[in-house]
This record gives C-alpha cells, sequence and structure tokens, in this order.
C-alpha cells in the first residue's frame, strides 16, 4: 500500500470521528483541498500522522479548535471581483429597491470582507435601514472576528482599488478609520448585519430571502452537498430573488438551473423565476 | 513495468503564452492523455488566453471551470486567482486559498493534488518563469513514481523556474521547448503497449 492511500484512510478516520464527536462533518468535502488544508494544519500541529492527531483531536476540544479554524477559514477580500460588484450595484440593487424592506443571506461570511462591502454598497444606494443582512459561517471565532471589523491595514490599498473599480460613489477612506497597523470599520456599516454561526452541511433554510449571497464556499464541496446547499439556497429565495455565485460557480449543470435566469452572464448572478 | 500514463500536467509563468502556444500547437487533436495548465497570470485577466490557444491549436482548450471532467485531448488551463486542483474522481475542482509559492493559481497546488491521484501516470513538465514555483511539485511528482519534464533552462524566456525544477529532484527530461510536445506523444503512445490485465495497476 502506498503512503498515500495509508494518508487517505487516516483522514477518512479522522473525519469520521471528528462528526461522530463534535457533529462537524467535513465528509462531503472535495477531497484535494481539505486534504492540503489538513496537511498544513498537520504540520503545524507537531504531530507526525493523523492517527497519531486523532487521539487527541478526539478528546481535547482545543485541539479540535484549531483544526476547525485549519480547515474551514476561507480567504477574501473587500469588494472581492469588482465587476461582480458593479453589477450588483447596477442590475441587482434596482430591483431590491422596489422593496420596502429587504433580507439578505450572506452564507459562508468567512472573515466578513464582502458582508461589509455590500453593506456600502447598498448604503450608498440609499437602502440604509432597508435592509437585513444574516451574515453566516460554520466557524464561529471568524464571526467574532467578522462582528470586530478590524483588518490589517496593509491591505487597505488593495480594498480601495477594488472598491473604487466596482463603482463605489465616495471616498473608501471614510468607512475605516487607521490606528497603527489596523484599520478598523466604521460601526454604522454593523448596524444592519447580523452575524450568525451555520453550517451549510447540517442546518436548515434561512426564511423568504431577497438575496443570497455565497462565493466561492460551495468549491470546496463534493457534488451531493453543492446540490444539498443550493436546495437551502432555494427554498430561502423569494421568487423573483437574487442569488450570486462564486465566478467560477455555475447552475449550467444543476438540477435547479432551469428555474433560475441568468442576470448577469459571467457574473453569476441569478434571478429566481416567478412560479 | 512499462507504465500507461493518465494525466500531464503544465506549470509555466514568463514566457508562458509564447511557450504554450508552441508547445499545445504541436500536438494533435487525438492526443490521448488530458493536459492540465497552470499558468501564471494577473488576478484580472479574462480568459482570453484559453480561447487565444484553442483558436490556434488542434488541441481543445478551456479554461477550466469547477467540476469539469478530465478528459482526453482536452487541455484546462486554471482560472485566474483560483488554485486548479484534481479530484480523485476524475474531475477538476478549484480552491481560493491563499497564494502558495507566491501563486495563484499554484503550479505546486495543481502539481501535488494530481500526483496524489494520478501517483505513477502523471507527466510533470516545468516550463520557462521567472520564479520558483513548480519545483516542489515536480519533486511530489517524481516522488509518486511520476515521469519530469523540464524545459532546457538555457532555451527558456525565463530560466530560473526550470533552473529551480532541475535542482529540486532529479528529472528525467530537459529538452529544448520545440522537442516537448514530440516527447509527449512518445510517451502517451506507451499506453498502448500495455498488456491489458496490469492496465490500473501503479506499482
Amino acid at each position: 500500500m502506498r503512503s498515500d492511500d495509508v494518508e487517505d484512510v487516516e483522514i477518512r478516520l479522522l473525519l469520521e470521528g471528528v462528526q461522530r464527536i463534535y457533529g462537524y462533518d467535513f465528509r462531503d468535502y472535495a477531497d484535494a483541498s481539505i486534504k492540503r488544508r489538513l496537511n498544513h494544519w498537520l504540520a503545524e500541529s507537531g504531530f507526525d500522522t493523523f492517527s497519531q492527531a486523532q487521539s487527541q483531536l478526539l478528546r481535547e476540544r482545543s485541539v479540535f479548535e484549531s483544526l476547525l479554524r485549519g480547515i474551514t477559514v476561507n480567504v477574501t477580500e473587500m469588494f472581492r471581483d469588482p465587476t461582480f460588484f458593479r453589477a450588483v450595484r447596477e442590475q441587482v440593487v434596482p430591483f431590491l429597491k422596489t422593496y420596502p424592506f429587504v433580507k439578505i443571506w450572506h452564507a459562508g461570511c468567512a472573515t466578513g470582507e464582502e458582508a461589509y462591502s455590500m453593506a456600502i454598497l447598498l448604503n450608498e444606494e440609499g437602502m440604509a435601514g432597508r435592509y437585513r443582512m444574516y451574515a453566516t459561517d460554520i466557524n464561529e471565532a471568524v464571526l467574532q472576528k467578522a462582528g470586530e471589523g478590524v483588518m490589517p491595514i496593509a491591505e487597505m490599498q488593495r480594498f480601495t482599488r477594488n472598491y473604487q473599480k466596482s463603482g463605489g460613489r465616495a471616498s473608501f477612506a471614510d468607512y475605516y478609520t487607521a490606528r497603527y497597523d489596523r484599520a478598523m470599520l466604521s460601526p454604522a456599516l454593523k448596524q444592519h448585519i447580523v452575524f450568525a454561526p451555520h453550517n451549510l452541511a447540517t442546518d436548515g433554510e434561512f426564511g423568504e430571502m431577497n438575496l443570497v449571497l455565497c462565493r466561492n464556499v460551495m468549491i470546496y464541496f463534493k457534488p451531493a452537498l453543492k446540490e444539498r446547499c443550493l436546495r437551502l439556497f432555494d427554498s430561502s429565495l423569494l421568487p423573483g430573488g437574487f442569488l450570486c455565485l462564486g465566478l467560477k460557480e455555475s447552475l449550467e449543470r444543476r438540477k435547479m438551473g432551469e428555474r433560475y435566469e441568468e442576470l448577469a452572464a459571467p457574473l453569476r448572478i441569478y434571478r429566481k423565476r416567478y412560479g | 513495468m512499462v507504465k500507461s500514463f493518465q494525466a500531464v500536467v503544465v506549470g509555466v509563468s514568463t514566457g508562458g503564452v509564447h511557450a504554450l502556444q508552441k508547445l499545445l500547437g504541436g500536438l494533435p487533436a487525438a492526443f490521448p492523455l488530458p493536459i492540465l495548465i497552470v499558468q501564471h497570470i494577473g488576478a484580472d485577466a479574462d480568459g482570453g488566453l484559453a480561447k487565444l490557444l484553442d483558436e490556434r491549436c488542434a488541441l481543445r482548450v478551456k479554461e477550466a471551470d469547477e467540476q469539469d471532467p478530465i478528459l482526453p485531448g482536452t487541455a484546462y488551463l486554471a482560472p485566474p486567482n483560483y488554485h486548479l486542483l484534481v479530484e480523485r474522481e476524475g474531475f477538476l475542482s478549484l480552491s481560493a486559498d491563499p497564494y502558495v509559492s507566491f501563486a495563484r493559481p499554484s503550479v505546486d497546488v495543481l502539481f501535488e493534488s494530481a500526483a496524489a491521484v494520478f501517483g505513477p501516470g502523471l507527466i510533470g513538465v516545468v516550463l520557462t518563469g521567472a520564479n520558483f514555483d513548480g519545483s516542489q511539485g515536480l519533486k511530489t511528482i517524481k516522488k509518486k513514481g511520476g515521469v519530469a519534464i523540464v524545459q532546457d533552462p538555457a532555451d527558456a524566456e525565463a530560466p530560473q523556474m526550470p533552473r529551480a525544477a532541475i535542482a529540486a529532484t532529479g528529472v528525467d527530461y530537459v529538452v529544448a521547448l520545440d522537442g516537448i510536445a514530440t516527447l509527449l506523444q512518445k510517451l502517451a503512445a506507451r499506453r498502448n503497449t500495455i498488456p491489458h490485465d496490469e492496465k490500473g495497476r501503479d506499482d
């Protein structure tokens, strides 16, 4: 047996154990990426093999927490894919404005960069006070970070560039206060965001949403789990609601694809048909 | 034992547009293996390179989409701003994880994930580039019994990436760009010589 095969068995056992002890189910995560992330965690953990890590992992919650951080932290940035945010501003917001109040679910929000970006965008478009955004993630540690709204100042240059390209109407510097090496986002941006834990593999839907965003999260899932997520989003969305996916995610090969029309073709913005 | 190859992975950076035109242009439409490619590219690029190569080469060339099945006679380019990986079930996946070897897409990520799936059935090719991405990946390919081809640094527009690869592991072939398409066809033809009952066994 090749050492690789042994490792595959170890990983399967480990994920099985994690599911049974802690209730987090990673068995339907795509192998290639989770293997990379697990190996990265293993290299930092001080254990030689997954078998060796397993004993402590299943007995000590702190070891599990570090694994959880290692395999669930998605990296993101403010106004990631500026052309996408420009299309939301120009093509989605006009529809949202026709409602007195809209509800938004941002699934897999990680450290909150995109949720804050959306809040900036909606506020600039005159929707402050007319929306609530539920920003969820499986990882409570990143949610806490998201709630703080503090980012490395070194990132601000890139975020500013993204913001400008996305059609931002103000000066990006108005949205944060710089302190030493960190940038604190304006507390006003948090006003309409609720950060909450949610596990796409096991938890249920959010009712009556006008907009669901889930970008670059499902790329880490196996096909069956992707289908589950899409069903979840579909049952959360009102007719005429919008579904925004990552730039390389498409409904093309999906069962529910026919119930959606593509609004902005290469940008993966879909609109749920009526009836 | 004579090995049967299942896939080719290619890593290229500076000078890549020219090098890929030459390499892919030298392969027939019926080339029997899939080709997975990481060309370092800016985050804002728009998929134009895949289109250009598709027009100019007999092979089918496309930008990889998540869950694309891995088909022979097709070259898949990693999309800008995503790592390209191989899943055991025979399809491609993408990741937005942090940069590896200062790059996303990273050659190392593709090579390592392909090596884990294809083992000795993998041919890794490192072409021109002004960094060292791909050398760790090529080392992994060799460790799993695959074949390593590196463009002759003297022939490369930017010799650093080939040089780093040669320094990292024992490579099987150091060849000028001109000769790589022919070499790949020769290696790919080996699969026909495999006795039926040995197919699918790798060691």
